[in-house]
């Protein structure tokens, strides 16, 4: 497998951490190939006894470590070789889909976005619930997934201001991506719906709704006046 | 079981955190100050990692309804058990019916109430420990109320009662910046800035020669806004001398972020598990629990090292925590 862009870019994040960023410089999104790579990479430097874990970010992967790490060099080697031997993850995922909603008091920006969009309020649902979204990390907070997929006529910048308080399961837009809330919470996404899919459930031994590389689809359940 | 009759302003159970859980979004929680409750778990011969109680700036009161052994750590703080003055650092058994008492905290913002075998919560994702976002661990994932009433684990009865044991080595404890110390020789007037030590991040580079100066000359400020989730500094703003568009990533405590109004941040506990400012410096491990005891207000500065120094710290704090252990071992043999 030969790769045209140059190494990733590792650095120390204090004494057990090293951040690697794969991402393309001149882009301020995420690839799906490039992240592709970084569930790869996150599975096979997942599986070392001296990993406590990775964390998958947009275009990046935190390693973190079980011990103090003093060989920067020797560290930044493996993950280049992880970066070299391990293929962009073949796991198709699960696909979930997330009942929605759409607008009325579930979605009170639902208005206001179609209207940034030059859409109306039913055409912006149509779209949203059409495209295929892919999980490509989970942070934030607990279950939150980072969806790529948006499609490119629904992005809207956030809220000047964050709302202080938005319910948990509200369905969100926020630049060019789309989320669910996993926690009520201060939130300074657009929210154009809600879902009542539980994202988190820490009672269950695998507690986390989504996991990176699954697929999601929102599907029409109401729209509200 | 022990009963809540004043929760203060923000009185939460804890151990040391849920680790190696940040990929699903969930953060360490977890004691602010992992030093002094490990300490208080270790004075009654519990594991470091036991639950206790960790209670922000005094003013709270518990009643002890079984018979058990509890220790206190932490911030200087004004404490009574039944109306009779309790040191700090100090472990004793009590009885059914007697009440604890936390009033004015003098140095510090948090103490910690350790009790033999530790609180008894269900474990959620390997961890006693609330998290208020996550809404799980603790009491309900909530901060306690006046009236909650919370299980110790059962514990074998002592054979002899623990009539009070405190820790004198607590003076060469890493709490230098507390000011309260009868060997301390500071001239009057002069008052102790706490020094951290940092490691370089990501966007170090980045930052203006100057700003990497300032960030370590300054003298920073603890913002009111201050909390479990982060640290916010006051002081001169540092500039980047160039900003790109950053895309999530993972963070740990202890991350130095700087957003785009200059002023840094140090992420703590109850921190986010991925953020997108840029990261200019990490505290290291050592250090980073000197936040749980800096008041709005305080002054506090940087000092950049390396990890070979770090590590040297770090194994100076192993130590001292196994000197401890051993301390109380011999200490509580009269006990059992």
């Amino acid at each position: 497998m030969t790769h045209p862009a140059a190494k990733p870019i590792c650095s120390r994040q204090g004494e057990y951490a090293i951040l690697c960023d794969l991402g393309i410089p001149t882009s301020s999104t995420a690839d799906l190939t490039v992240q592709q790579k970084v569930w790869g990479m996150s599975a096979c430097l997942s599986a070392r006894d001296d990993v406590l874990e990775v964390v998958p970010g947009m275009n990046n992967l935190l390693v973190i470590f079980r011990s103090i790490q003093h060989d920067f060099d020797a560290c930044q080697a493996f993950i280049h070789d992880a970066w070299e031997t391990a293929g962009a993850s073949a796991s198709p995922g699960r696909q979930i889909i997330v009942p929605v909603v759409y607008g009325g008091q579930n979605g009170e920006d639902l208005g206001l976005v179609a209207r940034h969009a030059g859409l109306t309020a039913r055409d912006y649902i149509d779209l949203h619930a059409q495209g295929t979204y892919v999980v490509y990390a989970l942070g934030s907070q607990p279950g939150f997934a980072y969806l790529g997929g948006l499609d490119p006529r629904l992005a809207v910048p956030r809220r000047d201001v964050p709302r202080p308080r938005v319910e948990a399961g509200s369905v969100i837009v926020g630049g060019s991506q789309a989320a669910i809330l996993s926690r009520t919470t201060p939130c300074g996404w657009h929210i154009i719906g809600r879902t009542t899919l539980n994202c988190f459930d820490h009672t269950q031994e695998r507690p986390a709704l989504f996991t990176p590389g699954d697929t999601v689809r929102f599907e029409i359940q109401e729209v509200l006046p | 079981m022990i009963e809540i009759n004043q929760a203060g302003f923000y009185t939460s159970v804890q151990d040391l955190g849920r680790k190696s859980w940040r990929h699903l979004g969930v953060g360490l929680s977890g004691a602010m100050d992992p030093v002094a409750l490990s300490v208080a778990n270790l004075m009654l011969g519990n594991a470091i990692d036991a639950a206790g109680l960790e209670v922000t700036m005094g003013h709270a009161c518990v009643t002890f309804h079984t018979d058990t052994e509890i220790a206190l750590s932490g911030a200087t703080v004004e404490a009574t058990l039944d109306g009779r003055p309790l040191p700090n650092w100090w472990a004793l058994s009590v009885r059914a019916g007697q009440q604890l008492r936390l009033g004015t905290v003098n140095a510090g913002v948090r103490s910690y109430l350790a009790f033999r075998g530790g609180l008894a919560v269900p474990s959620v994702m390997g961890s006693a420990s609330t998290d208020l976002k996550g809404g799980y661990g603790g009491m309900q994932g909530r901060a306690l109320k006046n009236g909650d009433m919370l299980d110790l684990c059962p514990m074998p009865a002592l054979t002899r009662r623990n009539t009070g044991f405190g820790l004198p080595v607590m003076q060469r404890a890493p709490y230098a910046h507390q000011g309260d110390r009868a060997d301390q020789t500071t001239p009057d007037g002069e008052t102790v800035v706490p020094l951290v030590h940092i490691l370089p991040a990501a966007q170090w580079p980045d930052l203006t020669p100057a700003a990497q100066q300032q960030l370590v000359n300054a003298t920073w400020q603890v913002s009111p806004q201050s909390n479990r989730v982060g640290c916010r500094l006051e002081g001169p703003t540092l500039p980047m001398q160039r900003r790109h568009e950053m895309r999530s990533h993972g963070i740990m405590p202890g991350v130095v972020q700087l957003p785009p109004a200059g002023l840094p941040i140090v992420q703590l506990c109850d921190g986010n598990t991925s953020g997108g400012y840029p990261v200019i410096a990490t505290v290291i491990e050592a250090d980073l629990h000197m936040f749980a005891q800096l008041r709005p207000g305080t002054p506090v500065r940087f000092a950049l090292c390396d990890i070979a120094y770090a590590a040297a710290i770090t194994t100076r704090h192993q130590k001292f925590l196994d000197d401890i252990a051993l301390r109380c071992e011999l200490t509580r043999r009269r006990f059992h």
